[in-house]
């Protein structure tokens, strides 16, 4: 006993690390639940308009999503500066935009399909002349729901004072 | 003898490395980006309507322009985009004809609109408006209906529009709708 008592005052007792799985393992679930994975290569540059009245897009599966910006750097070469649409993975002509919404509504369940919501991710540099061509299209595939995807501002006086470009 | 032998235990000490490993790769993969936006609702597409439109009196539409330079022309006049939910919040809550029983503290302005259910706003833009200036409209006119919609389920209720019951909001959203039309492009030019 002696013995024992003596050794201990010696050196300290190592940190268990048993618990350290379980706290990797809560991270880790944390992690899964919240992440929602890019489920497309963004192609055109998007930095968001700043907004605060907003709603939260609440049924995921409703929801498609249009990116509408400048061609990033390494495809300007190719597709030049000025703002273009992207769908899915690939730049696209106004043209496309009406079999796109057919496709992408045939992917929601069928009574579901008049709730379909394009969210409209653009680039606030973007002219209104373009958004204003991709509505009309929009309007004439009925696909109607829309929104308007914003970062939420800090406050009402930032939002006043920021400026376009 | 072989079969009767305990079963070893595995060795859990590489766990922790193989949760490591996913954890880096969520980590990675993972965008917290929260979808969030202004919705709004688009008109059908229709030809004739086009041609002829439903006609609606003038004192009941409020007209908001975008030019180009994103500067607003709001009732044919200049005005800051700070005071734009001041006067739409104005324009909503107008109790011209004296019908509105709910309109407490609204204006009685024989010529602005009749009453919160004939307002009518009219968004226009020029097709060199930007976005980010666009949407600050948008935000501001949708700001200002939520302010009357707070105000007034706050008056009936005692809360708040977001803590109402499916019914209370449908009520609300009834007295105080989204009239906000989003009219076909200009050309005007700056």
């Amino acid at each position: 006993m002696a013995h024992i008592k003596k050794k201990k005052s010696k050196e300290l007792p190592p940190v268990s690390t048993a618990s350290l799985p379980d706290i990797v393992f809560m991270l880790l679930f944390f992690f899964m639940v919240t992440t929602t994975m890019r489920e497309v290569d963004l192609k055109v540059e998007l930095s968001k308009p700043t907004a605060t009245e907003m709603q939260k897009l609440e049924r995921k599966t409703l929801v498609t999503y249009m990116y509408v910006g400048p061609p990033k750097e390494k495809y300007q070469g190719k597709f030049g500066s000025e703002a273009r649409v992207q769908l899915n993975d690939a730049f696209a002509q106004l043209s496309d935009i009406q079999p796109w919404v057919v496709i992408e509504r045939e992917k929601i369940n069928e009574a579901e399909q008049n709730q379909m919501t394009v969210s409209i991710k653009a680039d606030k540099k973007t002219k209104m002349g373009l958004i204003g061509d991709i509505k009309l299209e929009l309007r004439k595939a009925q696909a109607l729901k829309i929104n308007y995807s914003a970062n939420p501002a800090g406050s009402k006086e930032l939002l006043y004072s920021s400026t376009n470009y | 003898m072989a079969g009767k032998r305990a079963i070893p235990e595995i060795n859990a000490g590489s766990m922790a490395d193989i949760a490591f490993l996913l954890l880096i790769f969520f980590l990675v993969t993972t965008t917290m980006d929260v979808d969030k936006g202004i919705n709004r609702k688009l008109p059908p597409y229709d030809d004739q309507l086009l041609e002829d439109p439903p006609p609606i009196k003038k004192k009941n539409i409020f007209e908001v322009l975008v030019n180009s330079n994103d500067a607003l022309l709001v009732e044919e006049e200049y005005l800051d985009i700070s005071r734009l939910r001041e006067e739409a919040k104005r324009f909503l809550n107008n109790n011209g004809d004296g019908t509105c029983d709910y309109c407490e503290g609204a204006y009685r302005d024989p010529a602005s609109s009749d009453n919160p259910d004939k307002a009518i706003i009219s968004l226009q833009n020029d097709r060199g408006t930007s976005y980010s200036m666009y949407l600050k409209v948008q935000n501001e006119l949708a700001a200002a209906l939520n302010e009357l919609r707070d105000e007034l389920s706050v008056r009936l209720y005692g809360v708040e529009f977001d803590e109402l019951d499916k019914d209370q909001r449908k009520d609300i959203q009834k007295k105080f709708p989204q009239k906000i039309s989003e009219a076909e492009q200009l050309k005007v030019g700056a």
